[in-house]
This record gives structure tokens, C-alpha cells and sequence, in this order.
């Protein structure tokens, strides 16, 4: 049987707000337990909300990002539990009326088409405290820093189809909170994580299957994993005759496995009331309008503008755009080749050094492209030369990590260590010739069509030049000379 | 000169001003009496003598620097459902029954500013639920014209401390007619302001939507002056309106000349009693001698204003109490097992039983299955019955009617059914239901128990309230009369 795989994500993005969404209190990460909590965030009796304009502001951005209405007049409403880390007894949130409907973001699947993913809605409420277990002997410890920080709660349609497709979505709408700024992104602090709903159903049907809920996944690799698991865990079971129930799961990252933590029928009936001491949220349209001005370039429009302006594939253009920081380099990395008119700097070039060559070693010492440790000038000075022939291409690898390493610049790596390679055509055609007399089988072997041979010729001549001959000069005249 | 307790607000700041008496020794005159008559009459929670002379003193230091404003020096009471820094606010529940506020709410903050000074915290139902009194943690307020007789509630104790002249003034709310119906049957002046003139910023919720702070005086002209320091917009109260506040005081003399007055048709129905009925009447025909025209008016959906009510209070109350969980502050039950234990106990402990029993009711009718059935039906009818009042203020100025049907019960003549309590509030939800100002003034004595006439205005109306209040209270000495024993 051929299963199809349905998800939909419920996104958390924390607003980076200065203060929390209905009180007066810090929003930093870190403090010492319970000093960013005020009596608001205690609810302490008589105490009542007051909404933060700049969560408003955060959301409506947002919505305008994504092509979604934003509602002339939302509603907050009470979504009542009883939680120790819930000091109200409910959550301040949206239910009917959400700040935010509809809208959709573009992704780009493995094969380089482009999925529509449409947003349901998108609605601010207020985060819960949390509570602590570890160090408190058997107690059980509140810390309400983190309750009333705002969050916007991304709902999509149950659109994607894969594991992978889920991840890029969630990338999506990460890069796009991010250029937004109205979230730093970071999943480590848990400002941004997701709920998915993962069901299975066979193809062509039309019924969705019964879900189940996976929550509070904080990293995209749990994201993959966690669906992965739940979906092969799901047809296990409905192959095996079984039924899936609707639950609520928690992914283990550890054992890698997804586990039950409540079924539908222990689910809480949340009594949605609007919230009688908010006032509806009510926007007009010169509030839109001065929000929309507001808008930088999105990441689509910035990787069609790539394309446009520098030719650049889909594909480049998408991974260039993941974020306005790494556009911005590749992008100063350009300008600053205006300062060498005499020398073509091809766009494409520069692409995959930014992309290959500089994030690996952005990679492997752990490091964001705002704090890379070569400036884009002097990237674009290691591409000139490059671009000029001082250095080949595979020689701008040492270079530049050379560069990383030591802090130095380029031109000053090359001289150093004597890297500058060797474009004048008698010093290579010596070391040609000197390869060819030291190898008389070989060149036989090669004349009489073995062609596979010429690959060894190159090596043996750039290992005679140190790796300095410039390899299109190289393959040239090798070929001249071992045609005879 | 009369007695220092039987002066107004305005006398007392009259004497204050010109040093005839000392802060100081009016808060003595009235300590005594409120200490004097607590074991009688109940009306305090908590009696804060010490902090209520310091700020006396402090008064008269205002007073003596020329640095006083109309209310320095002057003693009142605050409803236990304020928070008073530093004291106990109890809210006259087990669950806040050792609970010090670290802070005080807007309302005590503005009066405290304007160098009133805190008798003390009055006894009130617990959680402001209920129409007696009874359901106090404290125990019940007795109603010092027949002891054997409630004094209303929620804000019985408020009423009760200034009928019974232990304080000249005290703070109340009003969330269905907790200060109307109170001030009625003690025969004192009860002003609930328009929904969102007083901050409710400190006031404890019972119902966010319905509760109104607001005040229980001798007579409009005290209710004038406190509300002038008490109203205004307070950017801590998302639902206080941002209108300035008028000179109350200054508006109370104007004529009733050309004055269109509304009566209630459906107030006067098979449930008020006759001898209230005439009441109001008479106090109808002193209005229109006085100029005032008055006309017939008609709100057709007022009567189901007690089911609309009993359907939007409980089910914000049964959210509002959440909070009460024995975690961060109030009650909590010895040595709870688990968590659920804890939740349990604790407020299963530390509520009583109407509070209880309007949580469930509110939780239920918040349910899924039931919320359409109960709770948006309530609020697409309290949507007619606001309607219907801003239809009849079209035609009228303001409405008159009684405040409640009958005159003080007795102590648990109403406790074991409580929907006969809950219709006690008949004439008053209605103006909480359309977050409309409303007073309610003495009119007459049935049986020797007071009763009252409530005006209703439009919203942000105080003002003509106040004024006919005040017209009326100037032919008349209803307001006046004291409880035998108590004068």
C-alpha cells in the first residue's frame, strides 16, 4: 500500500520585543530565575494586562510579509488551564479573531521546484513561565521569566508532505522572521520552535488521517526526525491493523523516537472566552501603510534580484538570501570589486566562495557570517587575484583559509609563501618536458589512446610546479606537447 | 456644632481647613466608633489604627503647610477588594485571609494622594459574590437598623460604615448592584460610575466586564468630591476610558428645569414591594415639581437581565479565580501530595461555597457543547439590553426606578435558595450589563428600613446623576436619617 504523508506546522517565533506583551518586564534571556517577573506576570490579585504596541507592530509586519489580511479588529481570549507555570490560570491568546489570516510562503523542494505553503493564520499570544526540577530535591520549581513573553503562533495548512519539505518550510519562515527582525531566531533559547501534526493516509485519498501532535521540536534536524519516526511509526501501525489516535507526542532526541503524552480524551477543554479586560485590537489602513513602508527586502525578492542582477541560479540565489547577513556580505563582497576596474570579478565566483569555501570554515569554527573573521574586502581582494591569475582557483582555498587562520590579507599570504603561480609559458613547458623524458611508457601508452593518462600528466607537472602552474596555461601546452 | 462622626466629607473638609479640627482628632472620633461597633455590626475586615494616625498626622502637617487639597485629612473606609500596600487585603475570602498586598490599587493610590486617610478594610461577600453579606469568610454584616436584618452586599460593610456613621465615606464595587442594593438597604447614597471611569487597576475580579468601582456616602455632594480624586483614565487599566474628568462638584446645583426623566415600566412590576412603590413616586412628583418632566419608557429585554448576568459573571469569575492555586501567594493546603492534590485542596479550602458555586456554574456554561447555547447567547442579549437603554436615552435624560424590590431581609432568610437571593439584583444588573452609571438614594423608610430609588444615566452621565441626586437630597432628609442608636 502507498501511503501519503500530511503535515501541518504550529510555529513559535518569539517577538524580540524589549518588553514582555502585557507587562512592563525585561525579556532578556538568561536571568536569574524570576527576576524578569513582575506582580503582572505573577497575576498577583488585582493586576490587569496592558498589550505591548510593538507586539502588535512585530505581527503586522509579519503578516504583510507573508501576502496574509491582517484583521481590522482582533480579539484576545482567555485559553483557561491549570499549570503551575501558568500563574493566571489561563494563557492570553487568539482564538476566533487572530491578528493575522491567510498569507503563504514559497518553498523550494530537493528537485528545485518551487511549493506554495499556504498560512492558515498567524495570532500573538503570551508564553508560560516554566518549571524547574533539577537541584530542588524532589521540589518542583517556578521561574516566570519566560510567562508574558510575546510569541507569534504561525499556523499552516497541512500542506507539506515530507519530512524535508516540513524543514523547509520552518527555514522559511525562519529566514523571514529574521530579516524581519522581529525574532532573533535562536532555537537554542527556544525563541523559535514548532509544533507539527503529522498523519498518513493512502495516496489518493481524500480524508485527511487522525493526527497526531508532536511537541515543542527546537531544532530543524528534530523537526526531520521526529516526523520521520512518528510517520513510520503510524504506518507500522495501521498496516499492522491498527489505529492511529489523536494525541498529543513528545519527540525524545535521544532515543529518537516520538512518546504519548496525552490522548484527545485527556485533553483539556480550553473554555476560549474573549478576554474582557483587553480591548479588541483595532488597525487602520494608515497603520497598515506605515508598517508596510517599513518592510526591508524579503528573501524572495532579494534571490530574484540576485538572479537578475548577477545571473545566479535558483539554487545559489536561495542559499545566498537564508539570511540578510549572508546576502549583505556576498553582496559588499561585489561592491568592493570596484576598486580593481581592471579586473572581472565574475558574480558566480564570488557565490561559491562565499558559499563553499568561506562557510566551511564558518562551519567548522562555529562562527555567523556577521562575525566572519575575513571582512568581504578582503574576500574580494583574494578573487582578484584569482581573477587576474596571481592564484588559481583551487589555490584561493589555502589562501583564504590561510587568511581565516593568521588574520592576514591575501596578496600578503601569496608573497609569503611564494604561492603566486606560474602563468609564464617556457617555465611551464620546461617542467612539461622534464615530466614527459622521465616518463616514456606512459606517454606511449597515452599516444597509442589511453586519453585516461592525461589526468596523470597534470599531476605530475603541477606536483613538479608546487601546485603554482596555472592550470588552463597547464592543460594547454600539455596538450600540445603530448600529441607530439 | 453636631457630632464630629455626623459630618459629611464636605463638613469634615470644611472643619479641616479651617483648623476648627485636626486630622487627627476626627480619624480618633471615628476609630472609636468604628472599634466600638465592630462586634455589633461586622462592617470591618481589617481596622487600621496605626497607619490610619500617621496618615492623620501627615494630613495635618498638609494642612498646617497651606499644602492641602478638598479631601486632606478626611477618614474614609476601603472596600477589603482594594489593594492597600502593606495591609491585609482579604478580599473577604479564606483564600486571601493573610494576603499583604505589595501594592495599592489606583484607586487607593489616587485617594491616598489626594490625603484621604484609611480607616480601615470593609467586610464584604466573599469575592464580591453575593446580595447579603452572608457569604463573607469574616462573617455575615449586620444592618445597624435591625441587626437581625442583612445589609445588602457585596459592599455590605461599606454601607454599613457609613449608615452606622463609623466612617463618613467608604470605596465600593459594583459588578451586578453591590453598591446600589447595600446602600439601599442601609439607607446611604451608593454611586456606581460608568464602566471605565474608575480604574479597576488593584480591584480584585470578580467579573471584569460588569465590576465598577465606585462609593458609598452620606449624599451625592460627598460622592461628588471623592469621585472627582477617584475617576480618570489609568494606563494600567486597558479598559479605563481616556475622557477628562469633570468638576463634579461644581455641577450639583444646576435646576432640574426642562429635566426629561424616564420611569421604568418594567421595575415596577408584581415583585416590588408597594409600600417602595410609593416611595419612588412621591419622590417622582418632588422631581416634577422641581421642573422635571417625566415620561413612561419601556426596555423590553431588562427582564432577563438576571439570566444574561448569571451566565457572563460566573464565567468570568471561574477564569478570574484561577489564579487562586495555592502556588505564588493566598491559601494553601497542608502538605498536598501532588500537584492536583494542591490544586484541590487549596481551593476547595480556601472558597466558600457561593464562590464555588458560581465557578462551576461558570465553567460549565464556558464548555464546549455549551458555550453557544449559554455563554454568546448571553452576550448577543446584554448587546438588547444595551440597546434598549440607548434607545430610551434618546427620549430621556435619565431613568428612574426602585433600586431593589423589597427592604432589608433577614439573616438567612435568602441563604438556602439562591436564586431568591440572586433576583434581589433584579433592578440593578441591567445598568451593569450596559456599563452605565447608575446611584442609588434614600427615598423613604418601609417598616422602619430605608429604602432607595436608583437613577440610571448614559454613559459618562455622573454628572446629571450627581446633580439630580443632589436636588433631590436638598428637598428632602431621607439621607439623613440615622439608624436608632447610631446617631
Amino acid at each position: 500500500m502507498e501511503w501519503e504523508t500530511v503535515i501541518g506546522l504550529e510555529i513559535h517565533a518569539q517577538l524580540a520585543t524589549q518588553s514582555k506583551i502585557f507587562s512592563g518586564s525585561a525579556t532578556a534571556y538568561g536571568a536569574p530565575p524570576n527576576a524578569q517577573a513582575n506582580l503582572v506576570d505573577l497575576a498577583y490579585p488585582g493586576v490587569l494586562p496592558v498589550l505591548n504596541a510593538e507586539a502588535v507592530r512585530m505581527a503586522v509586519k509579519f503578516g504583510l510579509a507573508i501576502n496574509a489580511r491582517v484583521t481590522r479588529r482582533s480579539i484576545f481570549a482567555r485559553k483557561n488551564y491549570f499549570y503551575p507555570d501558568l500563574p493566571k490560570g489561563y494563557q492570553i491568546s487568539q482564538y476566533e479573531l487572530p491578528i493575522v489570516c491567510g498569507g503563504a510562503v514559497d518553498i523550494m523542494l530537493d528537485d528545485g521546484t518551487v511549493k506554495r505553503i499556504d498560512v492558515t493564520r498567524a495570532h500573538l499570544e503570551e508564553d508560560a513561565g516554566k518549571s524547574l526540577h533539577e537541584g530542588l530535591a524532589g521540589m518542583t520549581g517556578v521561574d516566570l521569566n519566560r510567562a508574558g513573553t510575546p510569541l507569534i503562533e504561525i499556523v499552516s495548512e497541512p500542506e507539506m508532505r515530507s519530512a524535508r519539505e516540513a524543514v523547509a518550510y520552518m527555514k522559511k519562515i525562519h529566514t523571514l522572521v529574521r530579516y524581519l527582525e522581529i525574532c532573533d531566531g535562536n532555537m537554542q533559547e527556544g525563541s523559535f520552535r514548532c509544533d507539527a501534526n503529522v498523519s498518513v493516509r493512502q495516496r489518493g485519498a481524500e480524508k485527511l488521517g487522525t493526527r497526531a501532535e508532536i511537541k515543542n521540536l527546537n531544532s530543524f534536524r528534530f523537526v526531520e526526525k521526529a516526523i520521520n519516526y512518528e510517520v513510520a511509526r503510524q504506518i507500522e501501525l495501521l498496516e499492522g491493523g491498527g489505529q492511529v489516535v489523536q494525541e498529543t507526542r513528545l519527540y525524545d532526541a535521544e532515543r529518537g523516537e516520538t512518546r504519548s503524552m496525552r490522548s484527545k480524551e485527556e485533553a483539556n477543554d480550553y473554555r476560549y472566552f474573549p478576554d474582557p479586560d483587553l480591548l479588541p485590537v483595532e488597525i487602520d489602513q494608515l497603520y497598515i501603510d506605515t508598517v508596510c513602508a517599513s518592510l526591508p527586502e524579503l528573501p524572495d525578492q532579494k534571490a530574484q534580484r540576485l538572479r537578475k542582477d548577477y545571473g545566479l541560479s535558483a539554487y545559489d540565489a536561495g542559499v545566498l538570501t537564508a539570511s540578510a547577513e549572508l546576502a549583505d556580505y556576498y553582496e559588499t563582497v561585489l561592491e568592493k570589486a570596484a576598486s580593481f576596474p581592471d579586473i572581472v570579478i565574475s558574480p558566480k565566483l564570488a557565490a561559491n566562495t562565499v558559499m563553499g569555501e568561506l562557510g566551511g570554515l564558518l562551519n567548522r569554527d562555529g562562527v555567523e557570517i556577521s562575525d566572519s573573521r575575513v571582512a568581504p574586502a578582503a574576500l574580494t581582494k583574494l578573487l582578484a587575484r584569482v581573477a587576474d591569475n596571481t592564484i588559481s582557483g583551487k589555490m584561493a582555498k589555502d589562501v583564504l583559509e590561510a587568511m581565516w587562520d593568521e588574520g592576514k590579507e591575501a596578496d600578503a599570504i601569496i608573497e609569503a609563501r611564494g604561492w603566486r603561480q606560474i602563468t609564464d609559458e617556457s617555465a611551464i613547458e620546461a617542467a612539461i618536458d622534464a615530466v614527459i623524458a622521465a616518463n616514456p611508457s606512459q606517454l606511449a601508452q597515452y599516444r597509442s589512446g589511453k586519453d585516461k593518462l592525461f589526468g596523470f600528466f597534470v599531476g605530475q607537472t603541477m606536483k613538479a610546479t608546487q601546485g603554482k602552474a596555472n592550470p588552463a596555461r597547464l592543460n594547454e601546452l600539455l596538450k600540445k606537447k603530448l600529441s607530439g | 456644632m453636631s457630632a464630629l462622626h455626623d459630618k459629611s466629607v464636605a463638613e469634615l473638609s470644611a472643619a479641616l481647613r479651617a483648623r476648627q479640627v485636626s486630622s487627627v482628632e476626627v480619624t480618633q472620633a471615628f476609630l472609636e466608633r468604628v472599634t466600638r461597633h465592630q462586634a455589633d455590626l461586622n462592617a470591618f475586615i481589617s481596622i487600621t489604627a496605626e497607619a490610619a494616625l500617621a496618615e492623620a498626622a501627615q494630613a495635618d502637617a498638609r494642612l498646617r503647610s497651606q499644602d492641602a487639597g478638598p479631601l486632606t485629612g478626611v477618614p474614609i473606609a476601603h472596600k477589603d477588594i482594594f489593594c492597600t500596600r502593606g495591609e491585609k487585603t482579604t478580599c473577604g475570602s479564606r483564600m486571601l485571609a493573610n494576603f499583604v498586598s505589595p501594592y495599592d490599587a489606583t484607586v487607593v493610590e489616587r485617594l491616598r494622594a489626594a490625603g484621604v486617610v484609611m480607616l480601615g478594610k470593609t467586610n464584604m461577600d466573599e469575592f464580591a459574590m453575593g446580595s447579603s453579606n452572608e457569604t463573607s469568610f469574616f462573617g455575615p454584616v449586620r444592618n445597624p437598623w435591625d441587626v437581625a436584618r442583612v445589609p445588602g452586599g457585596s459592599s455590605g460593610g461599606s454601607a454599613v460604615a457609613v449608615a452606622a456613621r463609623l466612617a463618613p465615606a467608604a470605596t465600593a464595587t459594583d459588578t451586578g448592584g453591590s453598591i446600589r442594593q447595600p446602600a439601599a438597604l442601609c439607607g446611604v447614597t451608593g454611586l456606581k460610575p460608568t464602566y471605565g471611569r474608575v480604574s479597576r487597576f488593584g480591584m480584585i475580579a470578580f467579573a471584569s466586564s460588569l465590576d465598577q468601582g465606585g462609593l458609598i456616602t452620606r449624599s451625592a455632594e460627598d460622592a461628588a468630591l471623592l469621585l472627582g480624586a477617584m475617576a480618570g483614565f489609568d494606563e494600567r487599566d486597558s479598559t479605563s476610558v481616556e475622557l477628562p474628568v469633570p468638576d463634579y462638584s461644581g455641577a450639583l446645583g444646576q435646576p432640574l428645569k426642562g429635566l426629561k426623566i424616564g420611569v421604568l415600566k418594567e421595575f415596577f412590576d408584581n415583585g416590588l414591594d408597594p409600600a417602595i412603590e410609593q416611595h419612588i413616586r412621591a419622590a417622582l412628583d418632588l422631581l416634577h415639581a422641581q421642573g422635571a418632566v417625566i415620561k413612561d419608557v419601556s426596555l423590553p429585554h431588562l427582564p432577563l437581565s438576571v439570566p444574561t448576568y448569571y451566565v457572563v459573571a460566573p464565567a468570568e469569575c471561574s477564569s478570574n479565580l484561577a489564579r487562586f492555586d495555592g502556588v505564588r501567594y493566598g491559601h494553601r493546603c497542608d502538605k498536598p501530595r501532588d500537584l492536583l492534590d494542591l490544586y484541590q485542596r487549596s481551593r476547595g479550602e480556601g472558597f466558600g461555597a457561593e464562590v464555588k458555586r458560581r465557578i462551576m456554574t461558570g465553567t460549565y456554561v464556558l464548555s464546549a457543547g455549551y458555550y453557544d447555547a449559554f455563554y454568546l447567547k448571553a452576550q448577543r442579549v446584554r448587546q438588547l439590553i444595551s440597546n434598549d437603554f440607548e434607545r430610551a436615552f434618546h427620549e430621556v435624560d435619565v431613568v428612574i426606578g426602585p433600586t431593589t424590590p423589597t427592604a432589608a431581609f433577614e439573616l438567612g432568610a435568602k441563604t438556602s435558595d439562591p436564586v431568591t437571593m440572586y433576583l434581589n439584583d433584579i433592578y440593578t444588573i441591567g445598568a451593569n450589563l450596559a456599563g452605565l452609571p447608575a446611584i442609588s438614594v434614600p427615598c423613604g423608610l418601609a417598616q422602619g428600613l430605608p429604602t432607595g430609588m436608583q437613577i440610571i444615566g448614559p454613559h459618562f452621565g455622573e454628572e446629571r446623576l450627581l446633580n439630580v441626586a443632589h436636588r433631590y437630597q436638598l428637598e428632602t432628609d431621607w439621607h439623613r436619617r440615622t439608624p436608632p442608636g447610631f446617631a
